[in-house]
């Protein structure tokens, strides 16, 4: 009988917790065309979450292109066709490195960032003070800084994919001696709109996801040093789950 | 409450209300009123719910029976809308000043400006200026929080509370962790706010001697009631022990020195669980 209430309980904190997100979301959903209204509190909030993880977007992109140049080129070759190392890299990096590994950088260096930041105005008492003058924190903090998260990461993708590319083509071209115009022209013939509008859904997507999670955990983040650590680590944990797990269903469902 | 009260000088109205946090009773029936134009006072030992009456009448939190209105307003029917254009006749200050930290203490000030009004610069400039210069800290007003000392910090704060020129001015614990220069500013700042611009003004605090010489009307809160309520001298001459205790600052009392327990011998020659 005890567990039978246990589990009524369990259920019921459950289901209380899955209405406060949507409350949450609702809330804030509403108050981002406001926020939108307002470049002087998005545009800083874009800078934060966009321009300052370029260094490590843009290192990790290269990278990974050139690993993708050397494993793409040590197996091809056995099929003798090395020269399709441009459109292996190309579509790997479009479709799909792009866009996860960007997002899992993106929460790890921004996310974090957005949390613990919210989480500590609201440790001491700012978010309660916006309160206390009319002034509501999921406008004037919360929204501005989802959207500057959902506006940076497409773009972070963008940037990702591009250097990659750069990366792949410094080991086939540079380094292995594929013929540039053989490389170009392949990757040109087989990247379509479609994979590039897939890439570009996925990081969206993506973005949303890190984006909110990581203000969702600052805004309910416990007031204490301690909650705010929790809620950060949170945050990466589950984005990075959650960006895997929408990465599989997204597929699933563009092929 | 005392006699030639009527309802219409009544601005804060706290009738028979009851709070508990999940088991725990916080507020078992409290009567509160606060009357407009005077320094009321609520005062009590740490932990009685002082700050959690403040969330109630500000509309943070929400009592479980009795009424809370401020205004004449029920303060627990209002939706986020109405509560929000309540507040913004009612100023807080926060305990620790509770400034935007990435604001400057000019920003700091203008903040419920920008946010609810369409002043040309200029304006909101001199406004600002004028209600820095009130508190003292016209030339801090480049200074970033960080760079202000626990005083100086409680009058940004401040500055920022009376600025939108609120009818109600509510300062939770102006006093705690402040050296005593700063404690007299803060206390001749409450009085002269209250006295030249008439705010009416609630004070929540346990530093009996500031409050009593600035108050009206002081209401004495322990154990979830009001025990004791009246001027300072009628609560000075009260003879309930629990409000001498108080009122004297004795460390035992109705109010016991030790946190309930078990007996002690018995514990110290209990076996430890291992």
């Amino acid at each position: 009988m005890s567990s039978l209430l246990h589990r009524r309980s369990l259920a019921l904190d459950a289901i209380g917790k899955m209405g406060a997100v949507a409350l949450f979301l609702l809330r804030l959903f509403g108050q981002c065309i406001p926020a939108l209204a307002r470049p002087s509190l998005l545009l800083p909030q874009i800078y934060n979450a966009g321009a300052r993880s370029l260094v490590i977007i843009m290192l990790s992109g290269l990278f990974v292109g050139m690993v993708l140049g050397l494993q793409g080129y040590d197996l091809l070759q056995r099929f003798g066709s090395e020269s399709a190392v441009g459109v292996v890299a190309a579509l790997g990096l479009i479709k799909e490195l792009g866009p996860v590994l960007t997002a899992l950088l993106f929460a790890g260096r921004a996310g974090t960032a957005l949390c613990s930041e919210i989480g500590l105005m609201g440790a001491t008492d700012q978010l309660a003070a916006m309160e206390m003058m009319a002034v509501d924190p999921v406008r004037y903090v919360v929204a501005p800084r989802f959207l500057g998260g959902l506006i940076a990461v497409p773009l972070l993708a963008a940037i990702f994919n591009c250097i990659g590319i750069y990366g792949a083509q410094l080991i086939g071209v540079s380094m292995m001696g594929i013929q540039p115009g053989t490389f170009w022209s392949q990757m040109q013939n087989a990247v379509g709109m479609r994979d590039v509008n897939e890439g570009l859904i996925k990081s969206v997507v993506f973005g949303a996801a890190c984006s909110l999670l990581a203000v969702y955990e600052g805004y309910h983040a416990e007031p204490t040093a301690e909650g705010v650590g929790l809620a950060t680590t949170r945050t990466v944990v589950s984005s990075a789950v959650l960006v895997l797990l929408l990465d599989y269903i997204l597929t699933a469902m563009f092929l | 409450m005392t006699d030639g009260v009527t309802d219409a000088d009544v601005v804060v109205d706290v009738r028979d209300v009851h709070y508990a946090i999940g088991s725990h009773a916080i507020f078992k029936g409290v009567n509160v009123r606060m009357r407009r134009g005077a320094i009321t006072a609520v005062m009590g030992p740490s932990g009685t719910g002082k700050t959690t009456l403040l969330r109630l009448i500000m509309g943070q939190s929400v009592a479980q029976s009795g009424l809370v209105s401020v205004f004449g307003e029920d303060v627990a029917r209002l939706k986020r809308r109405e509560l929000y254009r309540l507040r913004q006749r009612v100023g807080l200050l926060f305990q620790n000043g509770a400034l935007l930290t990435d604001l400057s203490v000019f920003e700091n000030v203008a903040f419920p400006l920008r946010e609810h009004t369409d002043l040309p610069e200029p304006v909101l400039r001199e406004l600002v200026l004028m209600k820095l210069q009130a508190v003292g800290l016209r030339g801090a007003a480049e200074l970033m929080p960080a760079e202000l000392s626990g005083g100086m910090a409680r009058r940004v704060a401040l500055a920022r509370a009376i600025v939108m020129d609120p009818e109600v001015l509510i300062y939770d614990e102006p006093f705690v962790g402040l050296d005593p220069i700063s404690m007299g500013v803060i206390v001749r700042l409450i009085q002269s706010l209250n006295r030249l611009l008439g705010i009416t003004s609630i004070v929540v605090s346990h530093d009996v001697r500031e409050i009593s010489a600035i108050a009206n009307y002081s209401y004495l809160l322990s154990e979830g009631q009001v025990v004791a309520e009246g001027s300072p001298a009628q609560l000075n001459a009260e003879h309930k022990d629990v409000v001498r205790q108080f009122m004297s600052g004795s460390p035992d009392g109705p109010v016991p020195f030790h946190y309930p327990a078990p007996d002690y011998f018995e514990q110290l020659l209990e076996r430890p669980h291992r």
